[in-house]
């Protein structure tokens, strides 16, 4: 397939001229052979809710959230449920979740959650427990396996004796850039966890699983990273097929690591700088990302917007779906064994805003 | 023997090492550096607290250690202002909008301090005035 055509596209195009001339991917059965089925998911993430004071909400990070519950509404077929990729709030208050959750509670299907570090580090994620339950946890669907981990843990003394007050740990950790945060990590416990729920698992049935930092080092001055990611990946490397798709980094990242394709998404709130700008730091994205366009600060949604990501044959295709930009579809190519972008891969291709400096 | 005498007392004074404008010592040179450096530490801290907008909102938020400011290329085009603008238009934007704050004036020491920081964040990357 040469052109990729969105879901929303074809229902545009459909509707235009009466008639749905040609299918949309995502319902093209390609190879899924057995007893495993392709199907779709949609991903939003990062939505930052952030309360001023009382009934009043930063209006920028609300309206992102709920154009993604509008947009994913109306996608047609229905996806087969929906995630969130954590950080619903900026600063884990009661006010903040709730606030989010009820736009969530908009959207159709069934919701799967993801704690982020924002979600987490004021009440240690009690609030949040209360409204999507367990902090890591996996499911099955049409025959693959999805893990669902928290990733944003750290330390016992950075998390319980270095300060005087939950808002205060909150407030350091929701800081990207402050040398006073502290590694991400999904921990000894999880992980066992993680052993134990694998090892009741086929190694040819396809593994999605669900982080908010990257189970990769990118750049440890913003915690685009998890201090334990070799160890979690040592779990996951024996499986044949390996998805891992993560939040936090507001950015198309993309990576291939043994078995494992790692695909990150957008978020709805805010886009973040590629870590390789970052001009004291020698930091580096992996080579085989093409980036997003450069945000232009003038259209208040450029740079964020929400995903569909379709499954087959148990690999993942993340179709972004950028609102002041052109989609941008990433996915596997069994070819090559590694993700691609289906328009973008090759460096001739690129286009000016995709080079970051 | 007048105008010998105001000879003899210009050439002392030219030739007085403490009244020469480009004498200066390394300890001038730390003093000059600490100032600046004691601006750009109080533009990190207005950078990261969202103290210059009202919605609790920070620079840093979409911008951490001033990444994506790209001083250098100012003044530039901004196609949006439909002129070429400097560095500290831009940060009025970003003031005005996703902070929802008021503009601040081009020498307003917080304007200073901001712009220090992003400079000091951005040090080593050649100058490259319009770029885009």
């Amino acid at each position: 397939m040469t052109r990729l055509i969105t879901r929303r596209s074809v229902i545009a195009a459909g509707a235009a001229a009466g008639t749905l001339t040609t299918l949309p991917i995502s319902m093209v059965r390609l190879a899924f052979g057995g007893t495993r089925e392709d199907f779709s998911f949609t991903y939003i993430s990062d939505s930052h809710i952030q309360q001023i004071k009382g009934a009043s909400f930063v209006r920028n990070w609300d309206m992102g959230l709920k154009r993604a519950v509008a947009e994913a509404n109306l996608i047609l077929p229905e996806a087969d449920f929906v995630m969130f990729g954590g950080d619903l709030a900026q600063l884990g208050k009661k006010e903040e979740l709730d606030h989010g959750a009820e736009m969530l509670s908009h959207l159709k299907g069934k919701l799967h959650c993801v704690m982020g570090e924002h979600d987490y580090y004021l009440d240690l994620g009690e609030y949040w427990s209360k409204l999507y339950g367990p902090q890591w946890y996996s499911f099955d669907h049409k025959g693959v396996h999805f893990v669902v981990l928290n990733s944003i843990l750290t330390t016992d003394e950075w998390t319980f004796h270095r300060w005087p007050t939950a808002e205060q740990r909150m407030l350091e950790m929701a800081g990207l850039d402050n040398p006073n945060g502290s590694p991400f990590m999904v921990g000894e416990k999880q992980r066992a966890w993680l052993k134990d729920d694998l090892g009741k698992v086929s190694k040819d049935t396809p593994l999605i699983v669900f982080s908010h930092s990257p189970l990769q080092k990118i750049y440890k001055g913003w915690n685009f990273w998890t201090d334990d990611a070799e160890q979690v990946q040592e779990l996951l490397q024996p499986f044949k097929t390996v998805n891992v798709i993560y939040g936090h980094v507001h950015q198309i990242q993309y990576n291939q690591i043994g078995n494992i394709a790692f695909n990150a998404v957008m978020a709805t709130a805010w886009p973040w700088p590629y870590p390789d700008t970052y001009a004291q730091a020698g930091a580096h994205v992996p080579v085989l990302t093409v980036p997003m366009n450069r945000a232009d600060p003038f259209f208040e949604r450029d740079a964020t917007g929400w995903q569909m990501i379709d499954v087959n044959s148990g690999r993942v295709t993340a179709r972004y779906q950028l609102w002041d930009n052109q989609e941008r579809v990433v996915g596997f190519d069994p070819r090559l064994g590694k993700p691609v972008d289906k328009k973008y891969q090759e460096a001739i291709v690129r286009k000016a805003p995709q080079l970051h400096y | 023997m007048r105008r010998y005498t105001i000879a003899l007392v210009l050439s002392a004074v030219l030739l007085s090492p403490a009244t020469r404008a480009d004498e200066f010592t390394t300890t001038d040179v730390d003093r000059w550096q600490g100032e600046f450096d004691s601006v750009a530490k109080k533009g990190r801290e207005l950078w990261t607290s969202g103290a210059v907008g009202t919605n609790g909102v920070a620079c840093a938020q979409c911008h951490p250690n001033a990444a994506n400011t790209h001083p250098e290329t100012y003044p530039k085009f901004q196609k949006q202002l439909g002129k070429v603008a400097q560095l500290f238009e831009m940060v009025n934007w970003c003031i005005k909008n996703p902070l929802q704050g008021a503009a601040l004036p081009a020498d307003d020491p917080k304007m200073t301090a901001l712009v220090a920081y992003i400079h000091k964040e951005r040090k080593g990357v050649a100058i490259d005035a319009g770029k885009h």
